[in-house]
């Protein structure tokens, strides 16, 4: 396996760098697109119930037909990586949207209360107390989108972009173990070294979640 | 002053949480508002700063209507204390003291020097500063909430249940904490619980309701002790609602007499009594300045029926008889 590494460095380290943004802007992306819909599953409560639906239906679309089929609604290359990127995004949105809502839906109605009695209007009190306080729960969902991701741009090497897993449909045509183990060995060291990154912030901005009750990480 | 102008909230379906409801709140005064639950007391407070809006009827501040003033302006000039404290779980203990101050444009580095000396007030020694609302007791929280809603300086406070949360003993501190506080203060307070004592022991005006939202009784403590407006009142009050009655009237007009006249009594050196010759403890003492309770107490527990009057100094300066009492007592009733 060394021996593999040593002749085939430069593909490798080229699919690990691929696996790596493919994996994590979408879970950027899908962040930032889930928190207002999470929110409006909040501020509208008759909204919640399709809203996790929704998200439900759309996880459960199997990723390679999802990789499939978004070339012709999207209108891009079949090879295109932005298919990958836009799928990893729906499937990071349909997780995190719920977890936002749930996230908020989980802070101690006395504590909005107690907001909007000291003077906070809606916003300021989104941002300074709804959303810190969410934060727990919604940073635990971000780790499994995460991870999520990581372990899912590996189908996208069937039709052609898929990071690590181009080395795994190599290996197979190839009748070639190595290549098979050493994306499967970089994709858990991946997978464990972002969910690592991602404790230290969740430790880092909420540290007062250790003293919490049932103290989450 | 807050006034309740002819206010009634009835909500969705029909139920009717505070029926024509027409008091005023005195200024710089404790108004304790009690009653059995769903009798529209919480209602009532969450009118005045419009976390609840009125079916009918207006609220006012000092002669303003609330309902003209911006809800969240209004909200920063009011302090607001709720059962089990409503910490911000995500800071800490001085950076929740110094939430409105900050709501009010104050930099953080000011309103948390102000709110550093504002822990102090409420008991509190600077380390806890920096802890988080979860590494606190309840009673902690609970000054932490008080600290919290005192940090504006505003003239009028709101109090939902503020400790119904903690233990007894622990309640029992609070209270003596937050009336000598009070008396400094003097914030005009409208304080929402269901516990008689509590309203009878912190307000200076007592706010009784009834089941439906009804304003059954509003006066001074001793008022609802001594004059109930009727058979839910009496009944609510409590049965040994004449003996608490005597904590509201002064020791000083008894009929004193001279030690000499209490024989049996043993003095130290110095005047001070130590026991019954015969009969053993003496049980305890009063001054000048206690209740008629406490006398009464005393002359009961006694096992001579002899109360032991002391001065400053703690020498025995007279004795009140169990007779003498009783006489008291019927002449008072008159």
């Amino acid at each position: 396996m060394i021996q593999y590494l040593e002749n085939n460095y430069e593909t490798v380290l080229t699919a690990l760098q691929q696996h790596v943004w493919l994996a994590l802007l979408p879970v950027l992306l899908g962040f930032v697109i889930a928190l207002p819909i999470g929110y409006l599953g909040v501020r509208f409560t008759w909204l919640y119930h399709p809203l996790v639906n929704t998200c439900g239906v759309l996880y459960s679309i199997p990723s390679l037909a999802l990789f499939v089929f978004l070339p012709v609604l999207l209108g891009t290359k079949v090879l295109s990586p932005i298919n990958i990127v836009v799928a990893l995004t729906i499937y990071t949105v349909a997780l995190l949207a719920r977890t936002v809502a749930d996230g908020l839906r989980s802070v101690d109605p006395t504590i909005t209360q107690a907001a909007t009695a000291m003077g906070y209007r809606r916003v300021r009190r989104l941002l300074d107390v709804e959303l810190p306080v969410a934060l727990p729960v919604i940073l635990a969902g971000l780790r499994v989108a995460t991870v999520a991701n990581i372990s899912l741009v590996s189908v996208g090497a069937l039709i052609g972009v898929g990071g690590l897993g181009q080395l795994f449909t190599r290996g197979f045509q190839l009748f070639y173990l190595e290549p098979i183990l050493v994306g499967i060995i970089l994709s858990v060291l991946l997978a464990g070294l972002a969910d690592l990154v991602i404790v230290l912030i969740q430790r880092a901005v909420t540290p007062w979640a250790r003293f919490q009750r049932g103290g989450a990480a | 002053m807050i006034t309740f102008d002819d206010v009634v909230k009835v909500y969705p379906g029909g139920s009717t949480a505070v029926d024509h409801l027409s008091v005023e709140l005195p200024t710089g005064k404790l108004t304790a508002l009690v009653g059995p639950s769903g009798c529209g007391k919480t209602t009532s407070l969450r009118m005045i700063n419009r976390m609840v809006t009125p079916t009918s009827g207006r609220v006012l501040i000092d002669g303003q209507d609330v309902a003209a003033q911006d809800e969240a302006t209004l909200r920063r000039g009011i302090g607001y204390v709720i059962q089990s404290a409503g910490l911000f779980p995500h800071r800490t203990v001085l950076d929740n003291v110094a939430t409105v101050p900050v709501l009010l444009g104050k930099t953080r580095r000011e309103a948390r020097t102000a709110a550093l000396d504002l822990l102090d007030r409420v008991g509190l020694a600077p380390e806890f500063a920096k802890r988080y609302p979860a590494q606190l007791s309840g009673g902690q929280q609970q000054r932490v909430g008080v600290a919290r809603a005192l940090a504006a300086d505003p003239p009028v406070m709101l109090m939902d249940e503020p400790f119904s949360a903690v233990d007894p003993v622990v309640r029992g501190q609070l209270h003596a904490e937050f009336l000598r506080l009070q008396q400094d203060l003097g914030k005009t307070i409208a304080l929402v619980t269901h516990d008689i004592d509590e309203a009878i022991k912190l307000g200076d005006r007592v706010a009784v309701f009834r089941q439906g939202g009804v304003l059954a009784q509003f006066g001074a403590p001793q008022e609802l002790l001594e004059k109930p407006a009727d058979d839910f009142v009496a009944e609510f009050v409590g049965r040994d609602r004449g003996l608490r009655s005597l904590s509201f009237d002064s020791a000083a007009a008894l009929p004193v007499r001279p030690i000499e006249e209490a024989p049996g009594l043993e003095l130290d050196d110095a005047g001070r009594p130590v026991r019954w010759r015969d009969a053993g403890d003496l049980g305890g003492v009063f001054r000048v300045t206690d209740s008629l309770r406490v006398v009464t107490d005393l002359a009961i527990s006694s096992p001579v029926g002899i109360a032991v009057r002391v001065d400053e100094s703690g020498k025995a300066d007279g004795v009140v008889l169990h007779h003498d009492l009783v006489d008291h007592l019927m002449e008072r009733r008159r």
